[in-house]
């Protein structure tokens, strides 16, 4: 099912007329409204009429997160409070909150994008929908349930924990679509298996997942475990929440909603715009925001762009699956190595999980890439021999793809997942 | 079916359009709003061809009429019904219609335009009654009537209208939007310019506004009636007041 078949659906040269129209209206808005904005185009010489083309975007310098903290709370905010009905804010664990602001057409624009995203995953007025995301500064929640009441579906706002209870109204109040992070729905299904319920006498048939990345493998356990179809969406709090971009049926790649929001994907050492198909840091630029617009903003997110038709019928570009984070970027002697690649080359190994440690160090002036990986619990017994192949074959494949050489290390099944919180995937040592 | 894209104009020294981009598509009305001197009427009279862009791209069905004359573009399907109505004041109304038709005299024949006439007549069954007049004699609402009449009679693709409500008593300004109503209903793609924001949402898919040359806003009229900044400078609801913002001090 398509929600909005004129946008999601919309060739190509009038989709670049209606995103260069509201391009435009959005830099004239800026530049007189966001001192920001208007500072930094004068100290640069940017004047907002020589954007002609979608392509000039790349004259104008990038957004970052920095700039949002130091604008913190209300500088870049293009209007006045008194016309904004809504606020939200990130957390501030890594340093001071960013702060977006939404008129209220933000927030129709909002819901319409969200119910994009949950139609795209099967939804429809017909859904009981179990929101355990967080109530509160957090924009998922918010984001998805206005969208799923837009739909006219039954939204259930559980918010986050208490899983026994999100367990009960699951089966008491039947739900049929979760909206959660992916290791959340792993974590109800596990909880289902220690307490004897079956996931088969739910009424659940879809997973709206986002938040955090879903690998491929993560989805297909999620979907066995717990017999639904499930589809990743992607957003960005800065630049809108959830409704960024979302998986359709065909669970290969996200559409992003290019009406509202104008993607590139730039190299993030250089950062130089790099071709469609390239995999690079996502860069979003917003083109119907009123209260808080974002030019160039880098989402540090690593992704590519697919221009190619999707058999769903969108029209809309897709992007990869949002595996990495340009922060965990590699320089391994000159060469860029982003974890997602290697956990490409990892699902394609049989006899390994792509649970992995990426391990940089320095010998006499000479970077050294190491990669651990946890093999299957059936292949790990087998003789030395199949474990040598196996890490010969990544370390090969390693070398024909990305272009450095590694030493792959085989390591017993869970033994990289620590029993607390998360393993970094990437270990620079050459930083000391 | 019309694309205008990043159009810059002057007149002399004075730069009257900044790099608008906009389009019209099959059966749409749009609605271009804006105060005096924006540059809404430099708009309609670079896209008829009679005032020519600095810079900037025009498609119509997709073919380049950047730069090709006034009665070219009007040949391909482009008819302007100007400010201030510019009736032929000496004439019959009736003679003022088939001036109309001018371009397809040669072409159509008379049978053809008389029809035509016959449909105009049947959307403003008052110039019936005046067919014999002189247009100069009659109000300024039966003015605009003939003024769009006449537009219609070269049977435009897309329809400028400019200002259309201009000058004209509340209750005939309500008869001229009911009139764009009946042509939307007969599926006419319009772009219509106007002040009257409100009368002009009312009939409109999609809008832009412009501000001193460039567009600040777009988008479909429920995001447009709902827009603050729309409200205040267009449709006299609220005051414009000083953003005591907690830095810059922004507007």
């Amino acid at each position: 099912m398509i929600w909005d078949r004129k946008y999601e659906c919309m060739e190509r040269e009038e989709m670049e007329q209606l995103q260069l129209e509201r391009l435009q209206s959005t830099l004239n808005r800026i530049f007189r409204n966001v001192s920001f904005y208007k500072k930094r185009f004068d100290l640069l010489k940017i004047f907002p009429e020589e954007i002609q083309s979608i392509k000039d975007l790349s004259q104008i310098p990038l957004t970052a997160k920095e700039d949002l903290r130091q604008s913190y709370p209300y500088g870049m905010f293009a209007l006045p409070l008194r016309e904004v009905v809504r606020i939200h804010s990130s957390s501030g664990v890594t340093g001071k909150p960013t702060v977006t602001g939404y008129t209220r057409n933000d927030l129709h624009h909002w819901s319409q994008l969200t119910a994009r995203v949950l139609t795209a995953g099967g939804v429809t007025k017909d859904d009981v929908v179990q929101i355990t995301f967080k109530y509160g500064l957090f924009t998922g929640a918010f984001g998805l349930h206005h969208g799923a009441e837009l739909i006219g579906a039954s939204v259930i706002p559980m918010s986050t924990g208490n899983t026994h209870k999100q367990v009960l109204i699951m089966q008491d109040y039947k739900t049929t679509a979760l909206v959660s992070t992916p290791s959340y729905a792993l974590l109800l299904s596990r909880y289902m298996g220690t307490e004897g319920i079956d996931p088969k006498t739910l009424s659940l048939r879809l997973g709206l997942f986002g938040g955090e990345p879903c690998p491929e493998p993560m989805r297909k356990e999620i979907e066995e475990r717990l017999f639904i179809s499930a589809t990743d969406n992607y957003g960005v709090s800065e630049v809108m929440g959830p409704g960024v971009a979302a998986e359709c049926e065909a669970k290969n790649g996200l559409h992003l909603y290019e009406d509202h929001f104008i993607p590139e994907i730039i190299d993030p050492l250089t950062l130089k715009a790099l071709p469609p198909g390239a995999e690079g840091e996502l860069v979003l630029t917003t083109l119907s925001k009123e209260a808080f617009p974002l030019v160039r903003y880098r989402t540090r997110d690593i992704t590519s762009l697919d221009y190619s038709p999707c058999p769903c019928g969108r029209t809309l570009v897709r992007i990869k699956k949002v595996l990495g984070r340009s922060d965990d970027i590699l320089i391994i002697k000159g060469v860029n190595v982003f974890p997602s690649q290697i956990e490409a080359i990892l699902l394609e190994v049989e006899g390994v999980e792509p649970r992995y440690q990426i391990i940089a160090d320095r010998f006499d002036g000479v970077d050294i890439l190491e990669v651990k990986v946890e093999v299957n619990e059936g292949v790990f017994s087998d003789e030395i021999k199949i474990l040598q192949n196996i890490s010969a074959k990544i370390e090969r494949k390693i070398r024909e793809i990305i272009g450095v050489s590694a030493k792959v290390k085989l390591v017993a099944p869970e033994s990289l997942q620590p029993p607390e919180g998360k393993a970094p995937k990437v270990i620079d040592r050459r930083k000391k | 079916m019309l694309r205008v894209e990043s159009i810059s104009a002057f007149y002399g020294a004075i730069q009257a359009l900044r790099n608008v981009s906009i389009h019209v598509s099959p059966g749409e009305i749009v609605t271009l709003l804006g105060a005096n001197g924006a540059g809404k009427t430099t708009l309609l009279k670079i896209i008829s061809g009679i005032h020519p862009p600095a810079k900037g791209r025009l498609l119509f069905s997709g073919q380049n009429i950047t730069g090709l004359p006034a009665e070219h573009i009007l040949r391909l399907g482009v008819g302007q019904v100007p400010e201030g109505r510019q009736i032929f004041a000496p004439l019959t109304v009736m003679d003022n219609l088939i001036l109309g038709a001018y371009v397809r005299l040669k072409g159509a024949g008379k049978k053809n335009v008389l029809q035509d006439m016959d449909s105009i007549f049947e959307l403003f069954p008052i110039l019936k009654e005046r067919a014999k007049q002189r247009a100069g004699t009659l109000s300024g609402g039966e003015q605009q009537m003939v003024a769009i009449g006449r537009t219609l009679m070269a049977r435009p693709k897309l329809l400028l209208l400019d200002e259309p409500s201009m000058g004209l008593a509340p209750k005939i300004v309500t008869d001229i939007f009911k009139t764009i109503q009946a042509l939307r209903d007969r599926a006419t793609t319009i772009l219509l310019v106007e002040q009257n924001a409100n009368a002009a949402l009312k009939v409109a898919d999609r809008g832009y506004v412009i501000e001193t040359g460039r567009i600040i806003l777009e988008g479909e009229t429920h995001d447009l009636l709902n827009n603050k900044e729309v409200q205040r400078a267009y449709l006299g609801k609220e005051y414009r007041e000083v953003w005591e913002g907690v830095k810059g001090g922004k507007i």
